[in-house]
């Protein structure tokens, strides 16, 4: 595997100045296009979630044509829809010392110093406007009694920032930005293709310049061209089968873009989200998410022994039967000033090693219990009720236990990735034309995002970041100078349709979801909450295997000229089994542990000093950053080569790296 | 358990359907609804038979897609579930279940289960937003908003917009997805310059689009799975004469 340092390849792109006037100086000195221009220009945008929703709404309000796409079959059911707990602002409403820098400082320390200054700042700066923005929406944000907005506080933080709209908020700030596009749409800026899958990126003399459609009603192929384009298709997280993500998310758009030249950064950097309803059966499709903001007011534990968890799991104990000094409220302990609100990492980790070590308390071993008797004693069952009540009703829902009167009970599962596409300060790939939003860029948060970050991401992105951006591309492009008559979108339109009849044609025995549920196994085994250089070797060995099984033993019945959803499947898929492998090489040659990619072979022990003088614990990830201070950007180079790692360097002039503590 | 199912199947749009009977074997109580139809269409994959389509995403209930009508009634008869939400152990060992997709003159079945709820949309796009610029917001804590206005105002915007409200109703009126929307921004202080424009525009696009008027027989609240209450259309109602009486004024 070669690597490769210069600094030419990746050039991120980031402007002059202190850190804190970058983004002002860049908008004041960027290419503008001209208001008539505008409208010459037209916008691909893949995907209608926060990023692309509010990309295409606001690109279309300066003016530009847009045509906006998503798989399902209407924009507003986009998985940002899902997010529950909150968005994070440095409004400082709560008057509790909140500020950009500290939402800066708190996002790149919880990245754990894998994410780039310049881009982590500018989210913090956005950050105010787009609450701004949204209330102007009518989004329904929780207020105080006098009017005011409310806030809570979020894992990794210890101010009060997360504006949040009961526990939907991913709800309410999409539809808000579902109904700007809808507007849109009316005024005729935005043309919207709802059902409609992007199957691949078109190039043309080297820049992205159109895409390769199925409509998914009627199974036509087809072509758009455009200026540019943008991706905003989300995270990868169903590589892993089971996840937090709703079912149809998938890396497609990434994958084929990543194919025609576009470099996937920090493939490995996967989040495992601590508070999940633990799997019950292996019929399950898919995770449930309990908020993390259950945190604030629920105490996680096990019992300190295992002989008690043992009865518990074979419900001869019942939790309230276990008396205070015979539990472990592990988090509390191990981090008495963050407590239950350490970061997801190491909360995560933290559940597992508890589990692992026989004290799980769910039927299958895997689970700890989240308990809120404290809480509703503190503040009574209906200021419980009020904070959480849509949640517990969905737990109850799901397990069939009441959560106000049994603790319920977590485990960690997949829920999102800080992994994708590289892009620089522009939020364009390396490809020219090209940009990334949202969770489907590599994007601000390093190698561990914290609670209520995604959302903030993906609004600055849209609604910001590249309508200021994209005019630095378009000004040197003529307008309408490609269309879809061209050779190179013929070309592709034939590639996808071949790819389409051989995946039809193989008539095997196996459904797609047997093989996506072998890889989710094989992922998360060796490349999920902990790796191990052997694990990873073993992956990469596994996995060809897995993907030629698929693609002789694969079954797809009916045809592939009207609505097939095993054929969707079977196509993203497909993509989940060439995508693994970048995932794990990545994970492989990262030989470190920070943020969520935990390598076994590297925590800190007690012979380390950081250990011993106190400041942190023994097992907590251990970076190296004289090796491995930078984005790891990966290269396709064609079936069954290896891929090429491409380093940028990440320079901190501001904060210095330091140990990251939460004790 | 072992159920029985009777199942709405058609080939597309055009194609005429009708009920298909299957063995749904050895279901887990603590499966959903959906991991119950995914298990019985990997069987029929594996016989090379076409599997039941249906809508879903999030599995949640809060994305909206699923629309399964679960013995007659839209999102089965548990109250205040989405269909993913529904689980088998509200199911007893033998029983039989008729599956068929929300039914109503402005949702045409597209496959099977499946349906176009487009027309949902397009009552959005008619008026169902604040015209704010991107940039152009005030100071966010420039508008306050009385915490009862927000939550009442909440317990409307919570719709899915799942479409349940218009299976339900005999008429497939759109008046509760549609009240909804209005209660939510004609009751704040951010939509009050658009209030009349937009319930005007709303309610014609919902007549447009081919829903039916409300008869007051509110099965809409009985199936919505947020438990919007049908004091929305009262609210809308009444929004709405007054908008056009102003109209007519204005004219
Ligand atoms: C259960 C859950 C709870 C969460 N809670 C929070 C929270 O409280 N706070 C927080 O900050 N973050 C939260 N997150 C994370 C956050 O919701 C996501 O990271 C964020 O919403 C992603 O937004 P997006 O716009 O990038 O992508 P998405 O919302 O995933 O949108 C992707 C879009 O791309 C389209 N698309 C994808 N592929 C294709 C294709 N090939 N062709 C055409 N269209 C395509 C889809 O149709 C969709 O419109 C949560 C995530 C989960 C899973
Ligand atoms: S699948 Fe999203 S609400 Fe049911």
């Amino acid at each position: 595997m070669d690597s490769n340092t210069s600094a030419s390849i990746l050039d991120a792109a980031i402007p002059e100045g202190p850190l804190a006037e970058k983004w002002s100086r860049y908008k004041s000195h960027a290419k503008l296009i001209n208001p008539a221009n505008k409208r010459k220009y037209s916008i691909i945008v893949v995907g209608s979630g926060l990023a692309g929703g509010s990309a295409a709404a606001t690109l279309s309000e300066l003016g530009y044509q847009v045509k906006c796409f998503c798989f399902q079959d209407s924009p507003r059911r986009a998985h940002s829809i899902a997010a529950q707990g909150g968005i994070n602002s440095a409004k400082n409403y709560q008057n509790d010392g909140d500020s950009v820098w500290r939402l800066f400082y708190d996002t790149l320390k919880g990245g754990d110093f894998r994410s780039r200054e310049a881009n982590t700042y500018r989210l913090a700066e956005v950050s105010l406007q787009i609450i701004d923005q949204c209330v102007a929406q009518g989004v329904p944000f929780a207020r105080e009694y006098g009017g005011g907005l409310a806030n809570r506080s979020f894992g990794g933080a210890q101010v009060s920032r997360t504006f949040y709209a009961r526990g939907q908020t991913g709800q309410q700030l999409l539809l808000g930005c579902y109904q700007a596009l809808e507007k849109e749409i009316s005024k005729g800026g935005v043309k919207m293709y709802p059902r409609t899958e992007m199957l691949d990126l078109v190039m043309v003399n080297g820049h992205a310049k159109g895409i390769v459609v199925r409509n998914l009603i009627t199974g036509e192929i087809s072509s758009h061209a455009a200026d540019a384009v943008i991706l905003a298709t989300g995270g990868y997280g169903n590589v892993f089968f089971l996840s937090t993500n709703a079912m149809g998310c998938n890396v497609t758009a990434a994958l084929r873009a990543y194919k025609k030249g576009a470099f996937f950064a920090n493939p490995c950097y996967t989040q495992i989200h601590p508070t999940c309803i633990p799997v019950s059966g292996d019929y399950q499709s898919k995770l449930t998410l309990m908020s993390e903001s259950l945190r604030n007011d629920g105490r996680v534990w096990v019992p300190k022994s295992r002989e008690d968890a043992a009865k518990i799991r074979r419900g001869e104990l019942k939790a309230t039967d276990i008396p205070e000094d015979s539990r472990d409220y592990y988090l509390e302990r191990k981090y008495p000033s963050f407590g239950n609100l350490a970061p997801r990492d190491i909360s995560s980790r933290s559940a597992k090693e508890a589990c692992d070590d026989g004290r799980g308390v769910a039927k299958t071993g895997l689970g700890v219990f989240l308990d809120f008797s404290d809480a509703i004693r503190r503040l009574g069952k209906d200021k419980i009720a009020e904070r959480y009540g849509n949640l517990f009703q969905m737990y109850e829902k799901i397990s069939g236990e009441n959560p106000y009167e049994v603790p319920m009970k977590i485990y960690p599962a997949v829920h999102y990735t800080m992994g994708g596409l590289w892009v620089d300060y522009n939020l364009m790939s390396n490809l020219p034309g090209l940009h990334v939003l949202g969770e489907a860029n590599f994007s601000d948060h390093g190698a561990n995002r914290l609670g209520a970050s995604a959302l903030m991401q993906g609004l600055a992105d849209g609604y910001f970041v590249i309508p200021a951006t994209i005019s630095n591309y378009l000004a040197s492009q003529k307008p309408g100078s490609v269309n879809t008559a061209m050779s190179e979108f013929r070309q592709v339109e034939q590639e996808v349709k071949e790819r389409i009849d051989t995946l039809m044609t193989v008539q095997g025995k196996r459904s797609v979801d047997s093989f996506h549920r072998d890889l989710g196994m094989l992922m998360w085994h060796n490349c999920g909450m902990s790796r191990t250089d052997a694990g990873l070797r073993e992956a990469l060995q596994k996995l060809p295997g897995i993907r030629e099984a698929f693609w002789k033993d694969v079954r797809i019945p009916g045809r592939a000229d009207g609505m097939n959803m095993e054929l969707e499947k079977a196509w993203r898929v497909a993509d989940f089994l060439d995508f693994a492998e970048v995932m794990c090489h990545d994970a492989l040659t990262r030989e470190e542990s920070c943020g969520a990619h935990f390598r076994e072979e590297h925590q800190f022990t007690e012979e380390d000093d950081v250990v011993r003088n106190g400041y942190t614990n023994p097992g907590e990830a251990k970076r190296h950053d004289d090796l491995f201070c930078h984005v790891s950007a990966w290269e396709y180079k064609g079936p069954g080569v290896d891929p090429v790692l491409h380093k940028e360097p990440l320079v901190f002039d501001e904060v210095p790296p330091s140990v990251r503590s939460y004790k | 358990m072992n159920l029985t199912l009777k199942v709405w199947r058609q080939s597309g749009p055009q194609a005429t359907g009708h009920i298909e009977t299957y063995a749904a074997e050895d279901i887990p109580e603590e499966a959903s609804f959906l991991e119950m139809l995914d298990i019985v269409n990997v069987g029929l994959i594996e016989i090379g038979a076409e599997p039941i389509h249906f809508d879903h995403d999030c599995r949640e209930g809060i994305c909206g897609a699923c629309s399964l009508t679960i013995d007659g009634i839209p999102h089965s008869k548990e109250t205040g579930v989405t269909t993913c939400q529904l689980h088998m152990r509200k199911f007893s060992d033998g029983d039989t279940i008729w599956i068929e997709p929300f039914r109503a003159r402005a949702f045409p079945v597209i496959k099977d289960l499946m349906v176009d709820r487009s027309a949902l949309d397009r009552v959005i796009a008619a008026g169902g937003f604040v015209d704010v610029r991107t940039g152009s917001a005030p100071e966010a804590n420039a508008i306050p908003v009385g915490k009862e206005t927000a939550d009442a105002v909440f317990d409307a915007a919570t719709c899915i917009g799942c479409g349940a409200c218009v299976a339900a109703c005999r008429n497939a009126s759109a008046m509760l997805f549609t009240g909804a929307k209005v209660y939510h921004l004609n009751n704040l202080p951010q939509g009050q310059e658009e209030k009349d424009q937009r319930v005007l525009a709303m309610v014609r696009q919902m007549d447009a689009e081919g829903f039916g008027d409300c008869s007051n027989h509110f099965e809409c609240e009985a199936v919505c799975p947020k438990g919007i209450s049908v004091d929305v259309i009262s609210k809308l109602n009444r929004d709405y004469a007054v908008a056009v009486a102003r109209e007519g004024l204005a004219d």
